[in-house]
């Protein structure tokens, strides 16, 4: 083991450049780890988000070597075998300041897939039973596990190429919603999925899935929304 | 292109693959035959002149490959090269429909 | 674009998903271009046999023998890899997709071999 790693960060927004930096390696380090050695030991002034740690949160999200990770959850020693890592914020969104992207267009998306879950009963209802066997509940069952770090929307390359694409976690979001029974929004919400940034924009190149940290796979739930939505389409629900 | 229209299109492009894929392995046989055998304008029209099913065959593949050769161009465009907009999408509606007419010509150049 | 950025952009699409899609895109585009000319060369065979013959003649040339394998494996790659796109949307996920990636790149090799045979023996 080298006893130090050479680290490349984005410094600035939009525009900006790499700034190296020289750290110390240690055991079991990860790569969040480095960015906060930088930060604390040798410049103060640098800007990056974490909370849990843990990989719960999903708010240290970035470019590591060019792929999309959890920096908590990725060790130093599997990415940067030969000593280097380069880091960049989350790709696809605007940067704010060194590796803090903008998360508000990737949260609009959510909104603009018909993300919210709109009830259909009433105050005085009986609580609605959701068989978690039920072929629907199923269907959804890995999807509902997302906790919506980005990361497969930065590993987009549709989204890459088509800004207004509504992206693999909005979409799998909408997918969770579509196979919730309670939910009274469901033709709304076709209509929202299949329009010019929707489902059928996907290529099933299956990045997401590559990239996603949980072992999600958005590129399932979108065919699903694009069997949905062409059912509807024919039926003229659409 | 309102919502309801690039599902359509959507459609389309997967409906014409479906009917494709079946003609095109027909198609890659009769290649394999046709070169394997010497290739010469007398040998593709004794096959071809005249037949109805032939005419059928490929008058059906035109058809469909227009529709997605053109939907398929307006996809790379709009991803590769950020042409998006209604003057783009006639631009290839157009070229649809010129491989249209000349896929139907050139099925007629070898079946009359 | 630094080279190091450019690197992890080339490592960000190293995932065979990726690498079907863009082979899948490059074969349809190629086909795309060549079907006019493939049109205009058959239409033109409404006068006659005679010109479709001087045509065939050109083809023989081994340079353009070259670009017809590449365009017979681009047609089963495309044909192959569609059917394979279809299969996601609308058949129940399976596991396999590596799997059915290799097959179609294999099912693309083996109509080209089977056109280079033919055309040595026609």
């Amino acid at each position: 083991m080298a006893e130090f790693l050479t680290v490349d960060i984005w410094r600035g927004g939009a525009e900006g450049q790499l700034q190296r930096f020289d750290v110390p390696r240690s055991d079991n380090q990860t790569v969040l780890d480095v960015v906060t050695h930088v930060q604390k030991v040798l410049e103060p002034s640098l800007a990056y988000r974490f909370a849990c740690r843990v990989g719960m949160c999903g708010s240290c999200a970035m470019m590591v070597n060019g792929k999309a990770r959890w920096t908590c959850r990725t060790h130093v020693k599997k990415v940067a075998a030969d000593g280097r890592l380069t880091l960049e914020p989350l790709a696809n969104l605007p940067r704010i300041r060194d590796l803090v992207a903008d998360l508000a267009p990737f949260f609009d998306k959510w909104q603009a897939a018909g993300g919210q879950f709109k009830p259909q009963a009433e105050l005085g209802d009986d609580f609605a039973i959701v068989p978690p066997s039920g072929a629907a509940r199923r269907q959804a069952d890995e999807a509902i596990e997302c906790i919506g770090c980005a990361v497969c929307y930065a590993s987009c390359d549709v989204v890459a190429g088509q800004p207004d694409y509504l992206g693999p976690a909005a979409l799998n979001r909408a997918w969770t919603l579509m196979n919730d029974g309670r939910d009274g929004a469901q033709d709304e919400r076709l209509k929202a999925v299949s329009g010019a940034g929707g489902c059928q924009n996907c290529h099933t190149q299956q990045g997401c899935r590559d990239a996603c940290p949980k072992g999600l796979n958005p590129t399932r739930s979108i065919a699903g929304l694009k069997r949905m939505s062409l059912m509807a389409l024919i039926e003229g629900r659409l | 292109m309102s919502g309801r229209g690039e599902m359509w299109l959507f459609l389309a492009q997967r409906a014409s693959a479906v009917v494709m894929a079946p003609l095109v392995l027909i198609h890659l046989a009769v290649i394999i035959y046709a070169v394997r055998s010497g290739l010469s304008a007398e040998a593709i029209f004794a096959r071809t002149r005249g037949s109805a099913l032939w005419a059928g065959f490929y008058g059906l593949f035109v058809v469909a490959v227009s529709v997605h050769a053109a939907l398929g161009c307006r996809a790379i465009s709009a991803e590769w090269a950020g042409w998006r907009g209604n003057r783009v999408d006639g631009v290839w509606a157009a070229f649809g429909v010129l491989l249209l007419i000349a896929g139907l010509r050139a099925v007629a150049g070898v079946i009359w | 674009m630094s080279l190091q950025q450019a690197a992890g952009r080339v490592r960000s699409r190293s995932h065979a998903g990726y690498v079907a899609y863009l082979v899948h895109r490059l074969s349809g585009l190629a086909l795309a271009v060549f079907l006019p000319f493939h049109f205009f060369v058959l239409g033109n065979a409404l006068n006659g046999a005679a010109g479709l013959d001087d045509f065939l003649l050109w083809a023989a040339n081994p340079w353009v023998k070259l670009g017809e394998w590449l365009l017979v494996s681009a047609l089963a790659l495309h044909m192959a890899g569609g059917i394979r796109v279809l299969a996601i949307e609308f058949l129940p996920w399976s596991e396999r997709q590596k799997t059915y990636i290799m097959l179609c790149i294999a099912f693309a090799i083996a109509a080209g071999l089977l056109f280079l045979l033919a055309a040595r023996h026609g």
